[in-house]
């Protein structure tokens, strides 16, 4: 009579995987870079002041976070960044990804001068309603900088260290959640350490 | 007030819900024929109230009424009426609400076409059906409510999903969620004839008919979300192994193998406990579809915003549902007593390999869709399973069960003979082998996996057109069952073709197109002659116009858009489809390159016997109703069951 028990254990087992698979976030994706230098680049900056690099921050813990105007799950993570911004914890810059689209070309392809104004211009607007938590911006219009970051969506938040290594990456939105739990712990011990 | 109304409508039917679950089954512990008789009222009132409260929904999203979180983040004013309606289940809330619509719905239906039943048994199945219902209400009313108010309210809404924009999607969920939520039916039945120990012909011959109804808005709500994937995504595929595509083929299987498995146990009195098994099982991973889709333990392109509390409710529920009628049925199953003996080659043999073969694969779908997660709940690291897995694993699992189809219909009950099936069989067999190894030649190109799958499809079309024949020529009336059956296999063969087909012989081609230019699929061109800026309600677009020519003759114009809604930056594919009899031809409009003059990305696909998998599934469609309807089917199957 035992046989009529193995459906009943085979589905335990599932809820168990289920069970931890929950507490699990399949967003949360291993990047190769976690532990490796921070890819070396030098940007002009939305301020328009002198070009950024993560060598400029060196001996710093800093956050880099990826975003743009037309990314609607950014402005929900926004309010996020504001608010951890006013905590003064850590300086965050922000990579603003690919902010002129192929469509905002539609009437002919804009010369880089005249897109990087526009970027400036639209970000500009959008930090201002929005609030602006990052010390400085960066633009990454052509995604290049993007690409050496492995970006796979935006919004996305790395963590790096004094010695300039990247030692966290998150993918997606980032919660309050998320920063009171895993980032806020991991900058207070790369900063002790 | 609307909304508020909605809710309140909402809590009652929890409350309504709850009664119908407790009460009749109570009843029938007690042997209380008042409280058994509250069963079909209360199935009613009900069924009323959830209706209240989605009408609620509704009218708050045709009022615009952006107060109610749920209408400003799925509609917006500028969308277009009947998306409007079609938003109420464009998110989280209200697709849930939808799902217990369409629970309460089935629950008054069983409780008005169950007059033939004794009451008991009434009271037991409407009790599971109310206390699953009563799990979902208290799902909705904790952690989604469709109803509650946003304050200030939104001055606009944010936009219905634009790629939920479109009429296959309007009507996909409901479809599906018909499917998934009448497996619920089979699944009360089975819990109430173990709940009574009475397992018999019975209780197959009144779960039947549901089941079959329940599986065929299954195979129609698939085939929808298939088609819907095809068109709509503008990459040319049709299924993708995605989770939660995974999570509707699941049920599917297995409900496949149940409707198999019930006319077994009906007519011969064999499998009960295996036929109990399929019934908890289909609605089991109905319920774990949710569970996935739901919950975001998985990543999919259907993801909605995910919530871990309501991944908890979810699998704590699952648990719950799934775990005590395991528990019940390790308790009875041992009771249940054999059917009629049967030989090591009869049709029950034949029907019962089937089954064992659709449940191995929906095994290896459960595994590939579930592997990611245990592998990272092990600590293994992070991985996905792709097509190649499940190609790998379902095709070959898929031919000896296409083959096994034929000779299950012909074989003899009981005890047949495997000359008399080969006999039977020798000129379908070799007729379809023969057109199989030839067809090839004709379409291009030659291939072993080409010459199988041909010969499946036409293996299955050819000994259900034989059949059909032979049935036709006897004398006596033929059941409307007979010809859903044999219409439902021949989609299946259609559907076989088709795959083979399309898997073989499409083209690709990505390119790169200005003014002027064409790109050639033999014997079609495609020449870009234009482009124009449309502007659409709640969105502008860029519309290529492109001049397809069949050697070289003039065929017609084809139209892709890439528009671009004003509520999301991402833009949107609107593939240009036409489609012929043997062929779609496929253009879509890929990214904008820049230059002048302007370049743009376009792809253009020749797709041979896509239309064949949309009648195919049809054909199924059309078969299950032809089954479902017949009215022999509850009455006169005890007179089929003679040992031939």
């Amino acid at each position: 009579m035992k046989k009529f028990l193995i459906p009943l254990a085979l589905f335990l087992g599932l809820v168990v995987f289920l069970a931890v698979g929950l507490k699990r976030d399949p967003r949360e994706i291993p990047s190769p870079l976690i532990d490796k230098p921070a890819p070396a680049f030098r940007l002009p900056t939305l301020e328009g002041s002198q070009p950024f690099g993560p060598e400029d921050l060196k001996g710093k813990v800093w956050m880099l976070n990826v975003w743009a105007t037309w990314c609607v799950a950014c402005r929900e993570e926004h309010p996020v960044l504001v608010a951890f911004a006013q905590k003064n914890a850590v300086p965050i810059v922000g990579l603003s990804y690919k902010e002129i689209q192929p469509q905002d070309e539609q009437g002919g392809k804009l010369a880089d001068e005249a897109k990087l104004k526009l970027a400036r211009e639209r970000s500009v607007v959008w930090l201002q309603r929005h609030g602006n938590p990052y010390s400085t911006t960066v633009m990454d219009l052509d995604g290049r900088v993007g690409i050496n970051y492995g970006v796979y969506g935006v919004p996305e938040t790395y963590v790096i260290d004094r010695q300039g290594i990247i030692r966290y990456k998150r993918v997606g939105v980032v919660t309050p959640q998320l920063l009171a739990d895993k980032i806020l712990p991991l900058i207070r011990s790369l900063e002790t350490s | 007030m609307i909304p508020e109304l909605g809710h309140f409508a909402l809590i009652l039917a929890a409350v309504v819900a709850l009664i119908q679950g407790v009460l009749p089954l109570a009843g029938t512990v007690r042997e209380n024929l008042a409280w058994q008789a509250l069963a079909r009222p209360s199935a009613a009132l009900q069924f009323g109230l959830v209706a209240v409260a989605f009408a609620c929904l509704t009218s708050s999203f045709l009022a615009n009424d952006f107060s109610v979180s749920y209408v400003a983040q799925h509609s917006n004013t500028l969308l277009p009426k009947p998306y409007q309606v079609a938003a109420v289940w464009g998110g989280h809330e209200g697709s849930l609400l939808l799902w217990v619509l369409l629970l309460a719905l089935w629950s008054v239906s069983v409780a008005i076409f169950s007059r033939s039943l004794p009451l008991a048994m009434v009271a037991r199945v409407l009790s599971v059906l109310g206390l699953i219902s009563t799990g979902f209400l208290a799902f909705i009313l904790t952690t989604s409510n469709p109803f509650e108010r946003l304050l200030p309210a939104a001055p606009e809404g944010r936009d219905l999903n634009p790629l939920l924009q479109d009429p296959g999607l309007v009507i996909h969920p409901p479809m599906l969620y018909m499917g998934y939520v009448g497996m619920s039916v089979a699944f009360a039945f089975a819990i109430a004839a173990l709940l009574s120990g009475r397992l018999d012909a019975a209780w197959a011959r009144w779960s039947r008919p549901w089941t079959v109804i329940a599986w065929t808005f299954l195979t129609f709500g698939i085939g929808l979300g298939s088609w819907w994937a095809y068109y709509e995504l503008g990459w040319g595929g049709w299924w993708f192994w995605d989770p939660v595509e995974n999570a509707s083929l699941m049920p599917w299987l297995v409900g496949t193998a149940l409707i198999h498995s019930l006319m077994v146990t009906e007519k011969r009195g064999s499998f009960k406990a295996w036929t109990v098994l399929l019934a908890i099982a289909a609605f089991s991973l109905s319920l774990l579809g949710t569970f996935l889709v739901r919950s975001g333990v998985l990543t999919s392109v259907h993801a909605f915003a995910s919530d871990p509390s309501r991944g908890i409710f979810i699998l704590i529920f699952l648990a719950l549902v799934v775990g005590s009628s395991l528990t019940l049925f390790a308790w009875r199953a041992p009771q249940v007593t054999l059917g009629g003996s049967m030989g090591l080659l009869s049709r029950e043999s034949l029907l019962l390999s089937n089954s064992v073969i659709l449940v191995v694969a929906t095994a290896a779908v459960l595994l590939g869709t579930l592997y990611p997660l245990i592998i990272d709940a092990l600590n293994l690291g992070k991985l996905s399973v792709g097509p190649p897995y499940f190609n790998l694993v379902f095709a070959p699992l898929m031919v000896p069960l296409l083959f096994i189809m034929i000779p299950g219909t012909v074989a003899h009950w009981r005890e047949a003979r495997l000359s008399d099936i080969v006999h039977e069989l020798r000129f379908v067999g070799l007729l379809a082998l023969a057109l199989a190894l030839l067809l090839p030649f004709a379409m291009g190109a030659w291939s072993l996996g080409v010459v199988l799958g041909l010969f499946l499809g036409l293996w299955i079309a050819l000994g259900t057109l034989q059949q059909v024949l032979f049935r036709v020529r006897k004398p006596g009336r033929i059941g409307a069952s007979f010809w859903g059956m044999h219409l439902a296999h021949f989609g299946m063969a259609v559907l076989v073709i088709g795959i083979t087909g399309v898997k073989s012989y499409e083209v690709e081609r990505d390119v790169r197109m200005g003014l002027g230019e064409q790109v050639t699929i033999a014997p079609y061109s495609f020449k870009l002659v234009g482009l124009q800026d449309v502007k659409g309600p709640n969105y502008n677009a860029v519309r290529g116009e492109f001049d397809v020519f069949k050697d070289g003759q003039f065929l017609e114009k084809m139209y892709p858009e890439k528009r671009r809604y004003f509520s999301t930056a991402m833009p949107m594919t609107e593939a240009a489809i036409d489609s012929g009899f043997m062929r779609d031809l496929y253009v879509s409009l890929g990214e904008s390159l820049g230059g002048t003059p302007a370049q743009w990305s376009v792809r253009v696909y020749y797709k041979p016997f896509v239309p064949w998998l949309w009648a195919g599934v049809l054909l199924m469609v059309a078969g299950g109703l032809l089954a479902a309807l017949d009215r022999r089917y509850r009455r006169s199957v005890n007179k089929a069951a003679q040992p031939a």
